[in-house]
């Protein structure tokens, strides 16, 4: 799903019931009930940190937070006011040495404090309850300094952190979350690019053909689909962590939300 | 004869002039788009790394009380400071700014993110938001600098 900053203020702001946010919360309806039902003990979140936690002096291309628990970062306006993100450091710990051992160099961090990037998806999906209802990976993944990682890179990342979580001990119920995009472009004099056909194609390429999503170039994101939709290579890894075949349990599209393309979909294993 | 073709390989790579990475480049016909590639961030390291300065309330507040004196303490160009005095967002990113990093100059200035992308396109805010609540600018005539008009 995307994580537009805007998002995460409307909700604190508790501006979602004006004409201009209403459309977009209404279909998070349908996923807020569905994780109700389904909530699980641990979020793998896939996200880029935003010139927060990570400025030029450290640039990880793929980086798992292991670390107990996340601050909410003062982004330059105050910090949101929603709980601290709690984390789950035995199984991060764990994920991290399989896929290490598994061919992907990540770099390991703490207790990094976390932005938009991450809070918004916890927001979309469970409102602003007390303290959030799940413990969280942040799996962060550099897609500001050119180049971010391959499509393809990011899909079979999905698919180690899968047999990381498979052969865990303890027995957890776990999702992966993929965020960013979808089109958008923030920067310059073609910002405010939207592309709905491409999302439109992206969201559909996610249920049936994972793997020609993942041979897309990075230009063709960057020139179909806006220069800051390149994000959306984030989401390959969610999918690669599914099974070959899913069944889409909901999709939800909306423009604008503030500068951005808001998409948001959710996938359960099997036909 | 030594087999040469490593080398064959090795300059037919594109050098762009100043540039230390051998690249295509192939990104630089995009319009309006300046990709935040190694040499962007080689350029604007320390252009971005004052902006990170400004995520702390008491550097906010020494860098609007005297803007000149803070930037002075970063080691950038005049280009790059005149550019930050001006608030010429387009002509910082062309510097080697990235647009994340410029953000915390928006705040700082009491400007949302929409403000600034709205000053980068030159559109007044009002028009700018009318053009996203009405689907976003199109990519019809936007994929190209040729169809662009030069982007």
């Amino acid at each position: 799903m995307s994580h537009v900053p805007a998002v995460g203020a409307a909700s604190d702001l508790g501006n979602t019931g004006d004409d201009y946010w209403k459309p977009l919360f209404a279909g998070f309806e349908v996923s807020r009930k569905w994780i109700a039902e389904r909530c699980p003990d641990v979020v793998v979140l896939v996200y880029n940190d935003h010139a927060t936690a990570f400025d030029l002096n450290l640039v990880p291309t793929f980086a798992i937070a292991c670390g107990e628990e996340f601050e909410i970062a003062d982004e330059g306006w105050g910090r949101r006011p929603v709980p601290n993100v709690r984390g789950a450091p035995d199984l991060a710990w764990h994920v991290r040495q399989a896929v290490i051992e598994d061919g992907f160099d990540l770099t390991s961090v703490g207790n990094v404090p976390v932005d938009h990037g991450l809070t918004v998806p916890l927001t979309v999906m469970f409102d602003r309850p007390d303290a959030w209802p799940v413990r969280v990976v942040p799996l962060a993944v550099n897609v500001i300094v050119y180049p971010p990682p391959s499509g393809q890179r990011c899909y079979a990342l999905g698919k180690a952190i899968r047999r990381a979580v498979e052969s865990f001990d303890e027995d957890l119920d776990v999702q992966v979350w993929g965020t960013g995009g979808m089109s958008h472009q923030l920067q310059g004099p073609r910002a405010g690019l939207i592309n709905s056909e491409f999302d439109a194609r992206f969201l559909d390429g996610m249920v049936h053909d994972p793997e020609g999503l993942a041979r897309i170039p990075h230009i063709e994101y960057m020139r179909d689909a806006g220069s800051e939709g390149i994000e959306l290579v984030m989401w390959l890894v969610m999918r690669g962590a599914l099974d070959a075949r899913v069944r889409e349990v909901h999709r939800h599209y909306h423009v604008p939300a503030s500068n951005t393309a808001f998409g948001h979909l959710i996938l359960e294993n099997g036909p | 004869m030594p087999d040469s073709r490593i080398f064959r390989v090795a300059s037919d790579m594109h050098y762009s002039a100043g540039s230390l990475m051998p690249s295509d480049k192939s990104y630089s016909d995009i319009p309006g788009t300046i990709v935040f590639d190694s040499d962007m961030a080689r350029r604007g390291f320390h252009a971005n790394q004052f902006c990170m300065s400004l995520m702390r309330p008491e550097n906010r507040e020494r860098f609007l009380a005297d803007e000149s004196t803070y930037l002075d303490e970063w080691p950038m160009s005049a280009a790059q400071k005149d550019a930050f005095l001006r608030r010429d967002y387009n002509a910082l990113l062309g510097l080697g700014a990235n647009v994340y990093y410029l953000s915390k100059l928006f705040f700082t200035d009491g400007q949302s993110f929409e403000q600034g992308a709205a000053a980068m396109t030159g559109m007044p805010r009002e028009a700018y938001r009318a053009m996203m609540l009405a689907g976003g600018r199109p990519l019809a005539g936007n994929r190209y600098r040729e169809e662009s008009g030069g982007g």
